[in-house]
């Protein structure tokens, strides 16, 4: 903390005020109204790094990326008008998946606001329902505080992207420059007090289950909480199933993990849902995409709620015990009550659903007696090469759920994907920013060839930036995931899913980014290993099925126990 | 469950925006804000807004939640009618003549207690605060004459409970 005055103008405090807050990569692409704050990034640059992207939805997706892998905020620029109305997919992303992220926004000059200047939108108004907090900031005094005041909203509480937009005149004009971190705001309350009471309460329900079941979700991972929740499983014995974005937070490995639930989750978690007597979502917010019909969801057990945000309390399910909190806290007070406790014969249950799963889906996928390639075979090819310690990234579609159902993972934050808003064109971008956030780990995007044209332009930034992002595109030359519900439910009318696609090693070759096709098993692995072997970024497209399914399958509208497996 | 009319009353921080974050918080529900008010309230800065809604109240509680959610809302809550005092303003704008030439006029004044703002040579107008079947009955009463303009304010509400927000804000009350 500067305590000491200093005479700067507005843009330069935008960048100061950063690096006090630890900032030293942020993502962003330049433009009128922002050209002051870019001309004081040039100055600082040896303090902070500014990677130009070659979109600012690239630059909202990178910052993510970086936010999700590093547990830091993500920072995204960009100007007014255009600039910022691109910003708006990512910060909608990161707001339904709850990621730190500050976008700021150049603005046109104060007294030209309302005239319908030249870029001039009302990012303020647009970006409203999509952010945890956003200021629009038109004196350069304000601009120290409204920062501190935005970093300390993203990442408190239920992390969330803030938006400062700034005026031209606020970033030109000087001020007196001190900064102070912002550490309370009085109309907001980050983390709700924790009642011991419920704490006991949930104990007591939870040692007389019988069939208990945890659900977990990526406020594991937000609340730092993986040992927590690891020591709370091992203690209670209770099997753990977990939601796509708390996928990571306990090891692939562990003996208590039973997989996924939801629409494309694991038969046994889904299964048993509607069997287990206690059901204990942790830092999750029951989606309907975990839940399908809540009419006939876990309607016969008591549920259990640890969740720092009040709001998602029996929002979509009833629960018997809410304990309000911060996972971490809630998580280690609860493990004081909890009995040491062992649920063998009800594991098994998971495992005997396993088994059927096994040989009615997974094993098609990793053993394929077929000529075609399948994405789950990529995908084990790649577990094999990292040693289930990669980061993986996908985009949105049949690739994103064959990822999170077949990659293995040993660390936590290292699944990073569009969970609730399911955007496509998230992944490479999102993968830049992952391994800037993470640079030592081996980060493996896997990516539709949908999704991948999309933003593809961001192969620029990794040109630029030389980032050793190893990309997968999984080639079936269909918008895969639209193309399977149109064959199940449109009666395979394939209305505008088929694509008809570039030569992807050329365009990778055209940013000098090493490339390969694989058509063939043969060569799968080799190309794999090559991949990650080498030491900067490598494009490789993996020539899949093309009309391969994704199953287990719960379809819309149906119940969870409803689940199919083919 | 049944639809019913509740009273909604946020204090928040008196912010620019706030208004649309809050609003968009309804919309986005597809919910209709019937009336809505926004003032100064007993504490400093501190804005109150009262809105009033037609919902469950299972989504009525799942609305709070949301606005409290809202970081510049220090504290949200609601009231079904006979847990709150409310009021509505309305005004009738006449031409002058009719006050002399139609004594029944003068009756529908005195019989309702209503006040009169303003007269001239051209145009009176008539207040009346009250409730909105009251209004709607002098409305309808009044309306054979020619209204030239006619407005009725939101709905103001004092709650019958005690609402903390010193309290919540950590003031010395």
């Amino acid at each position: 903390m500067s305590l000491k005055t200093e005479r700067i103008i507005g843009a330069e405090a935008v960048v100061k005020s950063l690096i006090e807050e630890g900032v030293d990569v942020a993502y962003g692409y330049p433009g009128g109204a922002i050209m002051p704050i870019y001309d004081e990034l040039y100055k600082y640059q040896d303090q902070l790094q500014h990677v130009l992207t070659r979109h600012e939805q690239g630059a909202a997706h990178a910052a993510q990326g970086f936010a999700r892998t590093s547990g830091k905020v993500g920072v995204a620029l960009a100007t007014s008008g255009p600039g910022a109305t691109n910003l708006i997919t990512g910060i909608a992303d990161a707001q339904i998946d709850s990621t730190p992220m500050v976008c700021i926004t150049g603005q046109v000059a104060s007294h030209l606001l309302g005239t319908d200047a030249f870029q001039e939108t009302d990012v303020i108004s647009i970006s409203s329902p999509i952010t945890k907090w956003n200021v629009q900031v038109t004196r350069s005094e304000d601009i120290p505080k409204a920062i501190a005041k935005a970093f300390y909203i993203a990442k408190s509480g239920r992390p969330g992207p803030v938006l400062i937009d700034i005026t031209k005149d606020a970033q030109q004009g000087e001020l007196d420059y001190r900064y102070e971190k912002c550490t309370h705001v009085r109309s907001y309350k980050p983390v709700p007090e924790t009642n011991l009471e419920k704490i006991k309460q949930a104990a007591e329900v939870i040692n007389n289950a019988k069939k208990p079941m945890i659900i977990f979700g990526q406020g594991v991972i937000l609340g730092e909480a993986e040992t927590e929740l690891k020591d709370f499983v091992e203690k209670s014995g209770i099997p753990a199933a977990w939601t796509v974005l708390g996928l990571s937070a306990l090891p692939t490995s562990h003996p208590l993990n039973v997989g996924m639930v939801g629409m494309h989750g694991n038969y046994g978690p889904n299964k048993l849902t509607n069997e287990c007597d206690v059901l204990i979502a942790i830092g999750m917010r029951f989606d309907d995409r975990v839940t399908g019909d809540l009419n006939k969801y876990a309607k016969q057990a008591k549920v259990i709620h640890y969740e720092i945000d009040p709001a998602e309390v029996d929002k979509n399910v009833k629960t018997e015990v809410a304990v309000l909190g911060n996972s971490k806290d809630t998580l280690a007070k609860s493990l004081e009550f909890i009995a040491k406790n062992d649920h063998t014969s009800w594991v098994n249950e998971f495992r005997d659903f396993d088994k059927i799963e096994y040989e009615k889906v997974i094993n098609g996928q990793l053993n394929p007696t077929k000529e075609g390639l399948t994405m789950g075979e990529v995908l084990q090819g790649i577990n094999k090469a990292t040693n289930d310690n990669a980061v993986i990234v996908s985009d949105v579609g049949q690739h994103q759920m064959m990822a999170v159902r077949y990659a293995k993972f040993s660390n936590t934050r290292s699944n990073v994907t569009s969970g609730g808003l399911g955007t496509m064109g998230f992944a490479l971008p999102a993968a830049i920013g992952a391994k800037m956030g993470t640079p030592k780990r081996d980060v493996v995007a896997v990516i539709g060839d949908g999704g991948y044209q999309m933003t593809c332009q961001e192969l620029g930034t990794i040109l630029q930036t030389g980032t050793a992002v190893k990309i997968v595109v999984l080639n079936n030359e269909f918008l895969g995931m639209v193309r399977q519900w149109q064959q199940l439910f449109f009666e395979k009318r394939y209305a505008s899913t088929e694509m008809t696609n570039p030569d992807f090693i050329k365009l990778a070759e055209a940013y000098s980014i090493p490339a390969k096709k694989v058509s063939k098993r043969e060569n799968l692995q080799s190309a794999i290993d090559e991949m990650i072997a080498s030491d900067t970024s490598y494009f490789l497209e993996v020539m899949v099925e093309k009309e391969d399914n994704v199953f287990p399958m719960v379809p819309t509208g149906a119940s969870v126990s409803e689940v199919r497996l083919s | 469950m049944e639809k019913k009319s509740y009273t909604i009353s946020v204090y928040s921080e008196n912010n620019l925006g706030l208004l649309n974050r809050i609003s968009t918080i309804f919309v986005k529900r597809h919910i209709n804000i019937e009336s809505l008010t926004v003032s100064a309230s007993e504490i400093e800065n501190v804005s109150r807004f009262i809105l009033v809604v037609q919902m469950t109240e299972d989504a009525v509680k799942k609305i709070i939640g949301q606005l409290e959610k809202q970081v510049e809302v220090i504290q949200a809550y609601y009231h079904t009618e006979d847990e709150i005092i409310f009021t509505e303003t309305a005004m009738f704008k006449f031409k002058s003549e009719l006050l002399f030439e139609n004594p029944n006029i003068q009756n529908i004044i005195k019989e309702h207690n209503m006040n009169i703002v303003t007269v001239n040579r051209t145009f009176f107008v008539l207040e009346k605060a009250g409730r909105r079947h009251e209004i709607d009955l002098i409305y309808n009463a009044l309306k054979p004459f020619g209204i030239s303009q006619f407005v009725r304010s939101g709905r103001v509400a004092i709650s019958k409970e005690a609402m903390n927000i010193r309290k919540i804000l950590g003031e010395i009350v």
